[in-house]
């Protein structure tokens, strides 16, 4: 990658690698993860329990678990400047200000003993250096934005539903108009009108505000809706990523077919549906070679032996698969530098 | 009809709390046909799940009847019930909750065999046991594992092992693959579906996720608070969605589509109490077509065609009318 790429990316993960270490055993969480998002783009991050999307989320934000986390090798270059090699007292700074995250479980990540608005104040508090009541006047406003009366900022979580109390877990996170917004399954425990509703908030804040945005998550629907950009991860890999819509109607990779196969359709009906055979990979004891050709149905010896390389297909994005490799060179394309 | 093999009829299960009344299910009418599968959607609160619970009588009816092959097992006695359970299963939704910790696979299995002594010695205990877990796709080699050290979809599949151990007719599953990576839930339904062929079951499917309940259904039926408020075959429901609830849940669906951007009918606000509720439509407070009429009288299903039934005021003849009837509301 060039430095002039590197420039105009907001955010350009290259070689990320996360590990946790417990009694001996080493579980491969993220594995040499490559990812990029400029300024105001949205990048769905799907995958499977156990792909490794909420370690990548923790390890940009710095706060994988020290022991028995432990980032082993990368980068993760935030307007220019690499998180990893930021002193804590500066990346303090960043995190929940410039950086900011929505957690999946609205019911768990807010605190149950202090009001909404108290939690939304103490953002602005720490890192706008504005006066105590300054801070609780713009947490009405925040409050106001996500469609929460400001009365209301003195209730306690446990006085809001479920998606109310996700609003209110948005105003934190947009508090402090952060560049780059994580947000983690952010609908996955809300119904479906009330994940509507939330989407639409996110989408409509999003544009308003220019902010960048890694939306996690398994439902290739969401993403379909809201992201412009997507990436497939598979046992710590992404092994499909590129412009949302080449990836969903050029799909290569095997397991991004898979995970089509495995989702009834509502507007074409199908007898049965083609899920993936098998499992996830134990991560103490990943497969040899691609990640995934136990489960394929497209293997062959060459995979249980070498691992892929990414690959650039004919339409523009990037696929982690040896039997498009061979095809490639084949046809003489140029590979993609790692 | 003699092909119907479970009718329920003005069921209802009210729960007492500080605050009022609690009305889980009120008044909830509807009847299956052996070897289909009803699935009954709506979101969280909306009594989906009492519902088929209290069709099992795991919790008993406040009032209704509930025929199953023509009897009315709403006053069954004790021994009636435990011989009408081999007929009547069901499956959970978490696989890890309802399966006992310190039992393993086998004994799990086997349990409902033991319990209804359907097995005279334990050749034929273990013989029955490796012959259901074949039928679900589970290793020999598992017998003896516990739950803890299987994944999800293993774990729901001695769930559905254990349901089918007594033969029986007829399974409620509750949000069963709710749980499971979309990867593992296509094997399970795909699973489920093939039972339901070789064994000729009959399914209530109940579950929030309309597209796999527009996937395994024959016929569908939208609950809202307590009510239900369409029904209609499956291929119906979705092409023809009438109730402006029924609209906006199935508008909210985000396609995996990119260019299907539905036109969004977003619902204001959220689902209001079940705790004494006001009469008339349950929905009127959050729908945009609400008229005097719809909270001035009950409202019922009425047939608006042939198998599609719709509990709205607004409804009741030609979509077409319904649907200009709408739009000069609207102006």
């Amino acid at each position: 990658m060039t430095e002039q790429a590197n420039k105009q990316d907001l955010l350009s993960i290259e070689d990320l690698s996360i590990v946790y270490e417990v009694d001996g055993e080493t579980t491969y969480a993220v594995n040499g993860l490559n990812i990029s998002l400029k300024r105001g783009e949205t990048l769905g991050l799907i995958g499977e329990t156990g792909a490794g999307k909420t370690t990548t989320a923790l390890g940009i934000m710095g706060l994988v678990p020290n022991p028995p986390g432990r980032i082993v090798s990368g980068k993760v270059v935030f307007d220019g400047e690499d998180l990893l090699q930021m002193p804590k007292e500066k990346m303090r700074g960043v995190r929940g200000n410039r950086i900011s995250m929505i957690f999946q479980d609205p019911m768990t990540s807010l605190n149950p003993v202090m009001t909404v608005g108290e939690q939304i104040a103490e953002v602005i508090l720490i890192h706008e250096g504005v006066s105590k009541k300054e801070s609780c006047r713009k947490a009405g406003e925040m409050l106001e934005m996500v469609g929460i009366p400001a009365a209301r900022a003195g209730d306690f979580p446990h006085q809001f539903s479920g998606g109310m109390k996700q609003r209110v877990v948005i105003a934190i996170a947009l508090a402090c108009n952060p560049d780059l917004l994580i947000a983690d399954e952010p609908t996955t425990a809300l119904d479906v009108t009330i994940q509507a509703q939330v989407l639409d908030l996110m989408k409509d804040l999003k544009s308003r505000y220019n902010t960048a945005m890694i939306l996690i998550t398994h439902d290739l629907g969401v993403v379909a809706q809201v992201c412009d950009k997507v990436a497939i991860m598979y046992a710590g890999e992404v092994v499909e990523s590129g412009d949302i819509r080449d990836v969903y109607e050029n799909t290569k990779h095997p397991y991004t077919r898979g995970l089509f196969g495995s989702i009834p359709d509502l507007d074409h009906s199908v007898g049965r549906l083609n899920p993936i055979k098998g499992m996830m990979p134990d991560p103490t004891d990943p497969p040899s070679g691609c990640k995934f050709h136990p489960r394929c149905p497209d293997a062959t010896a060459t995979c249980a032996a070498s691992e892929p390389e990414p690959v650039l297909t004919e339409t523009g994005h990037v696929a982690r698969c040896l039997m498009l490799q061979s095809m490639v060179e084949q046809t003489d394309v140029n590979r993609v530098q790692g | 009809m003699s092909d119907t093999i479970l009718e329920v009829r003005n069921l209802k299960k009210y729960f007492p709390t500080p605050k009022g009344t609690l009305h889980a299910v009120d008044g909830v009418n509807f009847a299956i046909k052996k070897g289909k599968t009803l699935g009954i959607v709506g979101e969280s609160g909306c009594g989906k799940s009492t519902t088929g619970r209290v069709i099992l009588r795991l919790l008993e009816a406040t009032d209704g009847d509930i025929l199953f092959e023509g009897q009315n097992i709403r006053h069954f006695n004790k021994d009636q019930m435990r011989r009408l359970r081999e007929d009547m299963q069901i499956i959970f939704q978490d696989p890890f909750a309802s399966l006992n910790p310190r039992m393993t696979a086998s004994e799990i299995i086997g349990e409902p065999l033991l319990i209804h002594n359907k097995v005279k010695n334990k050749q034929e205990l273990t013989a029955r046991v490796a012959e259901l877990m074949e039928l679900v796709g589970l290793s020999p080699r598992l017998v003896n594992t516990y739950p803890h050290e299987l994944d999800g979809g293993r774990r729901q599949r001695i769930g559905i092992a254990r349901a089918l151990a007594l033969k029986p007719k007829f399974i409620i599953c509750d949000e069963p693959v709710s749980a499971l990576d979309v990867s593992i839930q296509a094997q399970i339904l795909n699973l489920m579906q093939d039972l339901q062929e070789q064994l000729g079951l009959t399914y209530i499917f109940i579950t929030h996720d309309l597209s796999v309940v527009k996937h395994f259904s024959d016929e569908i039926a939208v609950m809202y608070l307590g009510q239900l408020i369409e029904k209609a075959p499956a291929r119906d429901l979705f092409s023809n969605p009438t109730h402006p609830y029924t609209r906006a849940l199935l508008s909210a669906i985000p396609s995996i589509h990119l260019d299907h951007k539905m036109e969004r009918e977003v619902l204001q606000g959220e689902i209001t109490s079940p705790i004494n509720p006001a009469p008339g439509c349950r929905f009127a407070p959050r729908c945009k077509y609400a008229a005097p009429e719809c909270t001035s009288r009950e409202i019922h299903l009425n047939e608006i065609n042939e198998g599609h039934f719709v509990a709205c005021a607004m409804a009741g003849g030609d979509p077409l009318e319904i649907y200009e009837a709408i739009l000069s509301r609207l102006h």
